[in-house]
C-alpha cells in the first residue's frame, strides 16, 4: 500500500480509514502497540453507530458480539492459552509422565499427566490466591497478601514503564535503575540513625533519587544527542550491576563477619513497616503503591505536565511546534520511570534483617514491561496486572516448593501471555472469533450496496 | 557531465564565503583530552627507570620472538609525543572542515592501550602475554560477532531485534542437547541455527504478521526463552545429566599461516566456529553490499515502498531475512557450549546479546567494522581476566569492565561520528 | 495498445473513493486526470498499479482483463508509475535504483553494475537526460529524481506509464522540460495517464480529460473546453479565485528578518543571508519551489531551529535566541507546512488539540492541573467560530477530514492576541470551501494590521494573498515583488533568474 498519511492529494482519504490502515509512525509505535486492543471497541464502536438500521445486531445478539469482540475476553483467552502452554510444559517435563509414556499405557499416561498438572497448578493457586487446607479464615487469605507483597515491586516499576511508554519512550534500564536505588537506599537505611518515620522517609528519598539519576543518564542524552534510549539503558544496567557487585565489596558497605556480598539490615526505623493479623502480612510498601498509581493517573490524566508527555509521545514535532519542550520531556519520563524503579528498590531493601545483595533487581526490570504491556499502559490496569503478576510468582514459589515444578515456568506463562495479549489477532485467530475490525467493513459494505 | 554535477558544482559557487559549516570540536576536544591524560598522568606516574615487560610467541611456536623488555618511562614520552601529533592532524582536519581519515582514530585507540598497558604494567615484573590476550579477545569477541551480524541482517530489512540474547542461549541450549545425545559435537553445530531460527520465525509472525511493536516482541522472546532454557535445565537437563556433556569442537591450526608470529596462533588456530565467523563476515560484506539479495535487503529497510512498487515482496523478505538473521544468533549460541565443551548452563550468555546490538551500532551496521567494534568489547574483556590473573589491578576490575559500555554509550551519543540506522527500521509495513 | 478501465470502486471502510470510475486509453495519447486534493485520483492510480485493489471493476489491457495483485504484476503488464512522493531509495545510486527488482546480475547474485549503468545511459541518452549512474539518489535535485523515476519505469519497458502530480515539486521551466518528454514519449507511442489538477498543463499537453470530482467521474472532455469550464467541472461550481482585501493602510514595518543563514544537515546551506521586512497589516508571500529553503525559514521563525547567523526582529523583540515556547507566548501565529507531522496530535481530541500551545497558562492549566472546563469550553466556542465539522467535540484529530483539521490549526493559532502570522501552506490538501474560508481568515488578520508571512508553492495562492512576493531559490531571496507580478516572472525567479533579467524574459 502506499502510504496514505504523506500523500497530500489525498488527504480526505486518509481520514476516513480505520485507525489500523495508517502508518505508524516511529514515535508512537510504543503506544500503539502497547494499546492494540483499545483500538478494535473503537472502530467497532464508529460502526455501529454510523449504522443504525435494520441489519444491526440487538439486545443478546449484540451483546455477545460484543464480548465476543472485545478486549476483556481477548485477555481471558490470552491467559487460558498461557495456562495450557504452561500445562504442556509441566507435565512433558516430568519423569513420572515420560515414565508413563514410554509404558505405553494410555489410560495411565493420561492420569499421570492429569495428576502432575492439577498438582502443579493447585499449589500454584494456593500459593497466589487462597489456601482451602487452612484451619484458619487468616491462613484461608494469607497467601492473597502474600501475592500483594510479591506484587508491590512489579506496581512501582509497572508504573515507571507505563509513563515511559505514555510519552514513547522504552526504558529496559529498570534493572539498573533499581540497582542504583537500592544502593542509595540500603546506604541511608543501614548507615544511619535517624527517628522512625523520617529514617524510612529519607531512605525512601534516597532510593528515588538514586533511581531518577539512573534515569537522567538516558534521558539527557536523549534530550541532547538523539541517543536511543533503548540501547543506552540496556549499557547502564550492565554498568549498574558491576557497579553493585564493587560497591558490595567495599568495607562500607560489608556486613561485618560476612563473606559474600551483602549490606548489614536495615535500621529498624529505615523499614516498612508492616502490619500483622494472624498469618497475614501486609507492608506499608502496598499502600505507597496504590498511592502511587492515584499519582501516576494524575500525572497522565490531569496534569499539564502529563498532557505534554503524552502530546510528545504521540507525536513529538507537533509538541515541538506548540512549543512543548520536546527533549526535556523525554528527560521528565526517563526521570520519573527511574524514580518509581527507585521506589521498587525501597520496597525491596527496606524489609526487616536481610541487607541488600547484588541480585536486588532480580528480573523486575523485564517483569515491568510485561505488566506495563499487559496493563496497556493504564495506572488502574498496570495495577491490576501487577497484581496478576505477583500471584502468579507468589503461587509459583509454592508450586516449586511442593511440586517438583520450577518457578521458571511462571516466567514463560507470563511471556506468553503478554505476546498473545499484544496480537489480538493471533488470538482470534486461535480461537477463531470474528474480528471486528472486518465486521465494521463487511458492514459497511454492505450498507453500500 | 550530469546535470547533478552542475546543480552541486553552481551552489558551492553560490555558498562559498557566505556562510561557513561550524567546525567540529569534538573530536580534536576528546583526542587532546586523552593526551593530556597520558602525558600528565602516564608519564609522570610510570616511575623513573622503570620496565614493562611484553612477551610475543608461545612455547612451540616456529619463529619465537624474544620477550621484550620496554623502559617505561621513555615510551610513555615517545609516545605522547605521537599522540600530541595526531591531536594536532585531527585539529587541522577540523579547522579544514574536513573528516579525518578512520587511520587517525584507529592509530590513536591503539597508541592509547598501549601507552595504558606499558603504564599499567610499569615496574612489574610479570609478562605480558600479548598473543595469547590477543587471542583470549578475538574468542571472547566471537558471539558477539556472531549476535551483530544477526541484528545487522534483521535491521537492514527493517525488523529491530532485541531477542538476539534469547537466540543466542536457545542456540547454545540445543547445541549442548544435540551435541550431547548425537556424541558429535558437530551435529549440535548443525542443530543451533534451527533453535535461533525458530525463534526467528516468532519474532517474524508477531511483528510482521501481527504488527506488534518490534523491541516489545524481542524483549518478550528474551523473557520466553530464557525462563524457557532455565525450566528445561533443572528439570530435562538435570534429571538427565547424559542430555548436557557435548563433546568440544577440535582447534584446528590453518598451515603456513598459523605459523605467522603474533598473529597466526590469534587467527589461525582456532576452532570450526571462528572460521565460520570469519566466513560469514567476509560473505556478509559482500552480499549485502553487491549482491541482488542486499540490494532487495537494504530497499526494504530504507525504503519499503520504493521496493513494493518495483514487485519486491517487502514483508516477505523481512520474514525470510529475520528468521536467517535468527540462524545466525542460534549459530552463535553453539560458541558458548559445543565450541569449549561446555555444558549449558542457565543464563550462560549473560546479556552479550544485547551487548551484540552495540556492537552493530558501532559498527555503523557493516560487517566489516562490527568486527572491530566486537574486538574492542573482547579486548576489555580478556585484559580484564589477564590483568586479574597477573593480580594487577590499578583500577577496580568492575570499572575496567565497564569501559566497553560507557565507550559504547558515548558512541550511540553520536560522540564518535554519526551512525546512521536503515531509515525504516522498526517500522512495519502494511500493504 | 489500448487501456481500459471499467467500473472501478475502492472503499476505505465507508468511504467510497472510488465509485464505478471507466475510461479508456489509446496508443500515443496523454490522458488527463484532472481533480482537486482528495477527489480519488491517485488511490485510482494505486489500483491501477496494483498497491490498492478494488472492490468492483476490471482493467483491461487489449479486451484482456487483468489481474494485478501487486505491482510486480502490473509491471508485467508493461505499466509503469512515476509517483507523487518519490520511491528512489536515497542511499541508493542511480543504477541500483533503476534496476532495483529487475536486477542484471552475474555469478552468486552479484549484480552487474555494468550492465545496470547502460541501462541508465541508454535510456537517458535518448531523452537527453544527462544523468550520473553512480550518483547518490539523495544528492541529486529533485527535478533528476523525477527523471531517475522515468528511466526506472521505461528500463522495465513499460508502454502505460502513469505520472501522478508530476509538476509539483519542479519550477515552471522543469516543467515545460517534462511535458516535453511526455510528448517524446507520447511520440513513441506509448499511452501516458497525467494526473494533476493543474489547468495550465492540461492545456499544453492532454489529448482527452477525465474530470473526477469526489470519487466519480464527472465528465471526459477535450483539453480545449475553456479553463473555466474546466475549473468549474473539477470543483461542481464557479470558483472564486479572488480573496477580498482592504488596500493596504500602514507604512510601519514590523517584522524585519536580516541575514539569516542556516546550514542545513549536510553542510549545505539552507538558508542564506535571507533579508526582508513586512509591514503593519501585509501580507508579504514566500513563494517558491518546494525545498529551497521555504521549511526552514518558517522554522527558524518559530525558532524551531537556530539560525547559524542573522536576525529576526518583530517590533522591538528580538526573536532570534528565543525558544518556540518564548516566540508564541510573544504573539507569534504558526501555520506548520504539514499538519498531520507539526499541526496536530492524531491521536488527541479536538479540546486537546485546540490547546496544545497553551496548555500550561492560565486560564487552561491551574497551577500544576489542567482545567478541563476551560479547555472543553474553548473547543466549543472555536469549533462554532471556526465551522469545524467534526463528529462530536470529543472526536480525534485523525477523524476529521483534511479541511476541517486544518481549520483546527488556523482556529487555534488565530484564537490567540497575535502580533505576527506565520501561516505555510495554509491550504495544502485541502477542499476548496475551505480554503475560500482560511485565506478570508488570513485576510482579516492582515486587515486587522498584523503582519503576516504566507509560505506557499502554489503560485495562486501566492498571488491571491500577497501584498508583496518574494522568491526563494536555493536558500536565497532571488528578489521581492508587488504582489501583482505577473507569473512568467516568478517562473522565472522561481529556477533563480534575478527579478530584473526575469522581467525581460517573461
Amino acid at each position: 500500500m502506499v502510504d496514505n498519511n504523506k500523500d497530500t492529494s489525498s488527504g480526505n482519504v486518509t481520514k476516513t480509514i480505520p485507525p489500523d490502515v495508517e502508518t505508524v509512525t516511529d514515535a508512537d509505535e510504543a503506544i500503539e502497540i502497547a494499546t492494540p486492543v483499545e483500538d478494535a471497541p473503537k472502530v467497532e464502536k464508529k460502526a455501529t453507530g454510523a449504522h443504525k438500521d435494520e441489519d444491526e445486531p440487538t439486545g443478546a445478539k449484540a451483546i455477545a458480539l460484543k464480548i465476543v469482540t472485545g478486549s476483556g475476553l481477548i485477555s481471558v483467552l490470552s491467559v487460558v492459552a498461557a495456562l495450557i502452554f504452561g500445562a504442556i510444559l509441566i507435565a512433558a517435563a516430568n519423569a513420572e509422565v515420560q515414565a508413563a509414556a514410554v509404558s505405553g499405557n494410555i489410560g495411565k499416561f493420561f492420569s499421570t499427566v492429569g495428576k502432575v498438572i492439577g498438582s502443579a497448578y493447585y499449589a500454584l493457586f494456593q500459593g497466589a490466591i487462597v489456601n482451602p487446607d487452612a484451619h484458619n479464615f487468616a491462613a484461608f487469605i494469607a497467601p492473597l497478601f502474600d501475592s500483594l507483597k510479591v506484587a508491590t515491586p512489579l506496581i512501582f516499576m509497572g508504573l515507571g514503564l507505563a509513563v515511559g511508554f505514555r510519552s514513547a519512550l522504552f526504558n529496559i534500564g529498570g534493572q539498573g535503575q533499581i540497582i542504583v536505588g537500592g544502593i542509595f537506599a540500603s546506604y541511608v537505611g543501614f548507615a544511619f540513625d535517624l527517628p522512625p518515620v523520617i529514617h524510612l522517609i529519607a531512605a525512601i528519598i534516597a532510593a528515588v533519587i538514586g533511581g531518577m539519576l539512573w534515569g537522567f543518564i538516558p534521558g539527557i542524552l536523549k534530550a541532547k544527542t538523539g541517543a536511543n534510549e533503548v540501547i543506552v539503558t540496556i549499557m547502564l544496567n550492565s554498568i549498574a550491576l558491576l557497579l553493585i557487585s564493587w560497591v558490595l565489596a567495599q568495607p562500607a558497605f560489608q556486613r561485618p563477619g560476612e563473606n559474600r556480598p551483602l549490606t548489614p539490615a536495615m535500621h529498624d526505623n529505615a523499614i516498612y513497616p508492616i502490619i500483622r493479623i494472624g498469618e497475614i502480612q501486609l507492608s506499608v510498601a502496598f499502600f505507597l503503591a496504590i498511592a502511587a498509581v492515584i499519582l501516576t493517573w494524575w500525572l497522565l490524566e490531569r496534569s499539564t505536565l502529563g498532557f505534554k508527555l503524552r502530546a510528545t509521545g504521540l507525536n513529538p514535532d507537533a509538541a515541538k511546534s506548540a512549543g512543548i519542550n520536546a527533549s526535556m520531556m523525554s528527560v521528565w519520563a526517563l526521570m520519573i520511570s527511574g524514580g518509581f524503579a527507585g521506589l521498587a528498590a525501597s520496597s525491596a531493601v527496606l524489609i526487616p534483617a536481610t541487607g541488600m545483595a547484588s541480585g536486588v533487581a532480580s528480573s523486575y526490570g523485564f517483569d515491568a514491561i510485561m505488566v506495563a504491556l499487559l496493563g496497556r499502559s493504564k495506572p488502574l490496569g498496570t495495577f491490576l496486572s501487577a497484581l496478576l503478576l505477583g500471584a502468579l510468582r507468589s503461587g509459583g514459589y509454592l508450586m516449586q516448593a511442593t511440586t517438583s515444578t520450577p518457578i521458571d515456568v511462571v516466567s514463560v506463562i507470563q511471556a506468553v501471555v503478554v505476546m498473545f495479549i499484544a496480537a489480538p489477532p493471533f488470538i482470534r485467530a486461535l480461537f477463531r472469533l470474528p474480528d471486528p475490525e472486518k465486521l465494521a467493513l463487511r458492514k459497511a459494505a454492505k450498507e453500500v450496496a | 557531465m550530469s546535470e547533478n554535477n552542475v546543480a552541486v558544482v553552481d551552489k558551492d559557487a553560490d555558498y562559498k564565503g557566505d556562510v561557513l559549516v561550524p567546525i567540529q570540536w569534538k573530536s580534536p576536544i576528546a583526542y587532546g583530552a586523552l593526551t593530556v591524560l597520558a602525558a600528565a598522568i602516564f608519564v609522570p606516574f610510570a616511575g623513573a627507570g622503570s620496565i614493562t615487560n611484553f612477551s610475543f610467541s608461545q612455547a612451540g611456536d616456529l619463529i619465537e620472538i624474544p620477550n621484550v623488555a620496554i623502559p617505561s618511562q621513555p615510551a610513555l614520552i615517545a609516545i605522547a609525543v605521537v599522540l600530541a601529533g595526531l591531536c594536532a592532524l585531527s585539529l587541522k582536519f577540523a579547522l579544514d572542515r574536513k573528516k579525518a581519515p578512520i587511520l587517525v582514530p584507529l592509530a590513536f585507540g591503539l597508541l592509547f592501550v598501549t601507552a595504558l598497558l606499558i603504564f599499567v604494567l610499569a615496574g612489574n615484573p610479570a609478562t605480558l602475554p600479548v598473543t595469547s590476550l590477543l587471542s583470549g579477545a578475538l574468542f571472547l569477541s566471537t558471539p558477539l560477532v556472531f549476535g551483530s551480524m544477526t541484528g545487522l541482517i534483521c535491521e537492514r530489512v527493517g525488523i529491530i531485534n532485541i531477542a538476539i540474547e534469547g537466540q543466542l542461549l536457545a542456540g547454545a541450549f540445543l547445541a549442548a542437547v544435540v551435541g550431547s545425545v548425537a556424541a558429535n559435537p558437530y551435529a549440535g553445530l548443525l542443530a543451533a541455527p534451527l533453535a535461533g531460527a525458530l525463534f526467528g520465525l516468532v519474532l517474524a509472525v508477531f511483528a510482521i504478521r501481527y504488527f506488534v511493536d518490534q523491541i516489545i516482541v524481542g524483549t518478550i522472546l528474551n523473557v520466553f526463552i530464557l525462563g524457557l532454557t532455565n525450566y528445561l535445565y533443572s528439570t530435562v537437563l538435570t534429571q538427565n545429566q547424559g542430555l548436557n556433556f557435548p563433546p568440544p569442537l577440535p582447534t584446528y591450526e590453518i598451515p603456513i599461516l598459523g605459523q605467522i608470529p603474533v598473529l597466526g596462533p590469534v587467527l589461525f588456530k582456532q576452532n570450526v566456529v571462528v572460521y565460520i565467523m570469519y566466513a560469514l563476515v567476509i560473505v556478509l560484506q559482500i552480499l549485502i553490499f553487491k549482491s541482488r539479495w542486499g540490494l532487495r535487503l537494504r530497499a526494504c529497510g530504507e525504503h519499503p515502498e520504493a521496493a513494493d512498487t518495483v514487485g519486491i515482496k517487502v514483508n516477505r523478505t523481512r520474514f525470510r531475512n529475520t528468521i536467517l538473521g535468527g540462524a545466525v544468533a542460534g549459530l552463535g549460541g553453539a560458541f558458548y557450549t559445543v565450541a569449549a565443551g561446555l555444558s549449558f548452563n542457565q543464563n550462560m550468555t549473560s546479556g552479550q546479546g544485547f551487548i551484540a546490538l552495540a556492537v552493530m551500532i558501532m559498527g555503523k551496521w557493516t560487517p566489516k567494522n562490527a568486527i572491530f567494534a566486537a574486538l574492542v568489547f573482547g579486548f576489555a574483556n580478556n585484559l580484564q581476566i589477564t590483568l586479574t590473573a597477573m593480580q594487577i589491578s590499578i583500577v577496580p576490575a568492575q570499572f575496567m569492565l565497564m569501559l566497553p559500555y560507557l565507550v559504547t554509550i558515548v558512541a550511540v551519543a553520536g560522540v564518535i561520528g554519526t551512525v546512521r540506522a536503515p531509515a525504516q527500521e522498526g517500522v512495519p509495513y502494511k500493504n | 495498445m489500448k487501456l481500459e478501465l471499467r467500473g472501478i470502486t475502492k472503499r476505505f471502510g465507508d468511504f467510497t473513493a472510488n465509485d464505478k470510475i471507466s475510461f479508456t486509453v489509446h496508443s500515443g495519447e496523454i490522458h488527463a486526470l484532472l481533480g482537486e486534493n482528495g477527489a480519488g485520483k491517485s488511490t485510482l492510480m494505486n489500483v491501477l498499479y496494483g498497491l490498492l485493489h478494488a472492490e468492483e471493476g476490471e482493467i483491461l489491457i487489449d479486451d484482456v482483463p487483468q489481474h494485478f495483485s501487486n505491482p510486480g504484476d502490473s509491471m508485467a503488464a508493461g505499466i509503469g508509475m512515476v509517483h507523487q512522493h518519490f520511491m528512489l531509495v536515497p542511499v541508493f545510486t542511480v543504477a541500483q535504483n533503476v534496476v532495483l527488482g529487475n536486477e542484471p546480475t552475474s555469478a552468486g547474485g552479484i549484480i552487474d553494475l555494468g550492465k545496470a549503468r547502460e541501462k541508465v545511459k541508454e535510456i537517458s541518452d535518448r531523452f537527453g537526460f544527462e544523468v550520473d549512474p553512480d550518483a547518490l539518489v539523495e544528492d541529486l535535485p529533485v527535478g533528476v529524481q523525477q527523471r531517475v523515476e522515468i528511466i526506472k519505469a521505461l528500463s522495465r519497458d513499460a508502454e502505460i506509464l502513469i505520472l501522478d502530480e508530476p509538476s509539483a515539486v519542479l519550477t515552471p521551466q522543469e516543467t515545460d522540460e517534462l511535458m516535453k518528454t511526455m510528448l517524446q514519449l507520447k511520440n513513441e507511442g506509448k499511452i501516458i495517464i497525467f494526473i494533476t489538477h493543474k489547468l495550465r498543463e492540461i492545456k499544453e499537453v492532454a489529448d482527452v480529460v477525465t474530470v473526477i470530482r469526489r470519487g466519480k467521474v464527472v465528465d471526459t472532455v477535450s483539453p480545449k473546453e475553456t479553463q473555466e469550464k474546466l475549473a468549474e467541472l473539477m470543483v461542481g461550481r464557479a470558483v472564486l479565485l479572488n480573496v477580498h482585501k482592504e488596500p493596504q493602510k500602514y507604512d510601519e514595518v514590523l517584522l524585519k528578518v536580516e541575514n539569516l543563514s542556516l546550514i542545513g544537515e549536510k553542510g549545505v546551506p539552507a538558508l542564506n543571508n535571507v533579508s526582508f521586512e513586512v509591514k503593519k497589516g501585509e501580507i508579504l508571500s514566500i513563494a517558491g519551489v518546494q525545498g529551497n529553503g521555504q521549511t526552514e525559514l518558517a522554522e527558524v521563525l518559530l525558532g524551531l531551529t537556530k539560525p547559524t547567523s542573522g536576525e529576526v526582529t518583530l517590533g522591538n523583540i528580538d526573536l532570534t535566541h528565543k525558544s518556540v515556547k518564548q516566540t508564541l507566548s510573544t504573539g507569534v501565529g504558526y501555520i506548520p507546512e504539514d499538519r498531520n507531522t507539526d499541526g496536530l496530535v492524531g491521536d488527541f481530541t479536538l479540546p486537546e488539540n485546540l490547546v496544545l500551545d497553551q496548555s500550561d497558562v492560565s486560564p487552561f492549566a491551574k497551577w500544576l492541573n489542567l482545567n478541563l472546563p476551560a479547555i472543553n469550553s474553548n473547543a466549543i466556542n472555536l469549533i462554532k467560530q471556526f465551522d469545524i465539522r467534526a463528529g462530536s467535540a470529543h472526536s480525534t484529530a485523525s477523524q476529521l477530514s483534511g479541511g476541517n483539521q486544518q481549520k483546527v490549526v488556523v482556529a487555534r493559532e488565530l484564537s490567540r492576541d497575535l502580533k505576527l502570522l506565520v501561516a505555510a501552506q495554509p491550504t495544502r490538501g485541502v477542499d476548496v470551501g475551505s480554503i475560500e474560508f482560511i485565506h478570508q481568515q488570513i485576510v482579516n488578520e492582515r486587515d486587522k494590521g498584523i503582519p503576516v508571512v504566507v509560505i506557499s508553492t502554489e503560485l495562486d495562492e501566492v498571488s491571491a494573498l500577497a501584498d508583496r512576493i518574494a522568491v526563494m531559490f536555493h536558500g536565497k531571496i532571488i528578489g521581492i515583488v508587488p504582489g501583482d507580478t505577473d507569473r512568467n516572472t516568478l517562473g522565472l525567479m522561481m529556477a533563480g533568474i534575478p527579478p530584473e533579467q526575469a522581467r525581460k524574459e517573461a
